[in-house]
């Protein structure tokens, strides 16, 4: 894989509190002003707040759990209570400039599917993932022998634990083509070292694609 | 603005706005209906840009008194919760407008109306779809100098009127919120609405449907066509309730939770054909029916708001059924919200008080209230 990652800024050196969704941020800037948005699995809807303030993006949701959406609606959110794995089919292809999945698509039984469906309707998909293979993780495993998973006995559903270079290698299995990935630290876009997917796997905490189909 | 061939009228507390002959209402049977009369209530004040009207589409058996109490029955206000000042639908910034249903017995014309013969239509009176009611209510809101309303919203038979206010006349909504309804009368319901109209029916005093010249009125019946619905409004634990009570007291029956009192006040200004005419319009609903089978395909196109609510228990409009209208906006690219309520009240729920239900629908109707540049306060 020679795709080049973009270094948006140096490694976060600070010791400010890291900010709750740090790839929200870089998705914002990757979204077009004035561009159809879907959300999916969008949760209480930040991102989609985020996106209609910041790019005055026309953002929709969907989302499994029914008190997330209630408290979506609440505030006004066009999002729809249903599940990805049946509901992303219904979409009308071509429907949205860009489908987003927020670290949700690790959350999916057929992700395949799932990502599959959002090129169909999506111009482009952005994808956030939790990097399993960052160093700290790594070191972790290797000196303690535990999995950094405090959710491995957790009841309920896992999340696939997936490295940055396990989605760049299903992105370019799928034919996705991979026009940006963002290394986050620390909540905070740029990771040490990351210029490529190799290093960025080792040095980066989570990343966020962006994909044309 | 009122239209040149119709004309208000008030008569013992009900308001109604009266077509001539020269105004027709075009039914989908190809029939023409004249002369119509539409009784209607209007709350809060329509603003200079005519923007703020809502459409409050009723239920099967309730009426125009969304928010004010039925002169002519005394019954209070269906609907206080949602619609009044300072409730979801505020009538301080909205102009809200109910209207009785085409084929109703509060004013507007259905069969116990007279036809031109001096005698009540009864059951000359011609069959109604969903669709004919829109259409009588565009009459009115045409009439009214509104050209495009800023919210039509309904719960049952009012939800499948607002589907169909949405899919037929697009620009002239601009947002739309369904409750508790569904795109097709499902079989189920179906069930239940034949069992009622098979209770009128079989009362004597039905008379054939002839029962207004007789001076009689199928009360039984109709009590019995009404609790088939109102048993069915409950949800699975109200219903266990109200039995096990009912067992504990040794009786063959039980309470379905609506005073008898009311039930007889009920038969008393509902009109039993009315009863029979509007539960076959429910019946013969399916919006999709119309678009190919494809449910997406009634909302293509349109750039309507809506939103779609169900509640958890309504075992009458399952969530199911309103699922599936948010499958097909979503399929047809429409702005589309699909929220869930959890509610042990059943079909009945959006009646009652709600808070999870009032947020969500405050949400809604103030964030497309935004979006139409309303201000907070309306009014003129």
């Amino acid at each position: 894989m020679a795709a080049q990652l973009e270094l948006v800024q140096g490694a976060p050196l600070d010791l400010e509190a890291r900010p709750a969704r740090g790839d929200h941020d870089v998705i914002a800037r990757m979204v077009s002003d004035g561009a159809k948005v879907l959300d999916v699995g969008c949760g209480d809807g930040g991102l989609i707040q985020l996106l209609t303030r910041e790019c005055k993006a026309r953002a929709r949701g969907l989302e499994r759990d029914k008190a997330a959406v209630r408290g979506c609606v609440v505030r006004g959110l066009s999002v729809v209570q249903g599940d990805a794995e049946s509901d992303l089919a219904e979409f009308p292809s071509g429907g949205f400039d860009f489908v987003v999945f927020s670290h949700t698509l690790t959350h999916l039984a057929q992700p395949r599917d799932a990502l599959r469906q959002a090129g169909r309707i999506g111009e482009r998909v952005i994808v956030s993932v939790r990097n399993a293979a960052y160093m700290r993780t790594r070191y972790r495993l290797a000196l303690s022998g535990r999995t950094p998973a405090t959710q491995t006995w957790a009841d309920g559903e896992l999340e696939r634990r997936c490295s940055i270079r396990d989605f760049a290698e299903l992105a370019r299995e799928m034919r996705f083509n991979i026009e940006t990935a963002i290394p986050l630290t620390n909540g905070r876009p740029g990771a040490p070292f990351a210029k490529t997917i190799w290093r960025a796997n080792l040095f980066a905490e989570e990343a966020v694609f962006l994909l044309t189909p | 603005m009122i239209h040149a061939a119709a004309k208000v009228q008030a008569a013992g507390g009900v308001r109604t706005l009266a077509f001539d002959a020269s105004a027709p209402l075009q039914l989908a049977n190809g029939e023409m209906l004249a002369p119509l009369t539409i009784a209607f209530e209007t709350y809060g004040a329509l603003n200079a840009e005519r923007s703020n009207a809502v459409l409050v589409c009723h239920a099967l058996t309730t009426d125009q008194f969304v928010a004010s109490p039925n002169p002519v029955t005394g019954r209070p206000a269906w609907w206080p919760r949602i619609v009044g000042p300072g409730r979801p639908i505020d009538t301080n910034r909205f102009f809200v407008i109910c209207a009785n249903v085409l084929g109703g017995s509060m004013g507007t014309t259905g069969p116990a109306s007279l036809a031109r013969d001096g005698q009540a239509y009864s059951l000359r009176f011609p069959p109604i779809t969903i669709a004919d009611m829109v259409r009588a209510q565009s009459m009115l809101v045409e009439a009214l100098g509104i050209q495009s309303l800023f919210l039509v919203i309904g719960a049952g038979m009012g939800g499948m009127q607002a589907l169909h206010w949405a899919s037929a006349y697009p620009k002239r909504v601009f947002a739309c919120a369904t409750i508790a309804t569904a795109a097709r009368q499902s079989a189920q319901n179906i069930a239940l609405s034949e069992l009622g109209r098979q209770a009128v029916m079989a009362d004597p005093d039905w008379r054939g449907g002839g029962y207004l010249a007789h001076g009689v009125r199928p009360a039984k019946g109709l009590t019995v066509a009404r609790m088939a619905t109102q048993v069915a409004s409950h949800s699975e634990a109200s219903v266990r309730a109200r039995l096990n009570d009912a067992h504990k007291r040794e009786r063959f029956s039980f309470d379905a939770g609506y005073s008898t009192g009311s039930n007889t006040s009920f038969v008393e200004r509902f009109d039993a054909n009315s009863y029979l005419y509007l539960s076959r319009a429910m019946d013969g609903f399916d919006l999709a029916g119309d678009f190919g089978g494809r449910l997406a395909n009634a909302f293509q196109g349109g750039s309507t708001r809506h939103c779609v609510f169900a509640f958890s228990s309504d075992w009458r409009f399952p969530p199911a059924e309103s699922r599936a209208v948010a499958r097909a906006l979503i399929a047809a690219g429409a702005d589309a919200g699909f929220v869930e309520i959890e509610s042990d009240n059943g079909h009945d729920a959006y009646l009652g008080e709600e808070p999870q239900f009032e947020a969500a629908l405050t949400g809604f109707v103030d964030s497309c209230a935004t979006a139409r540049e309303l201000s907070l306060h309306g009014g003129a």
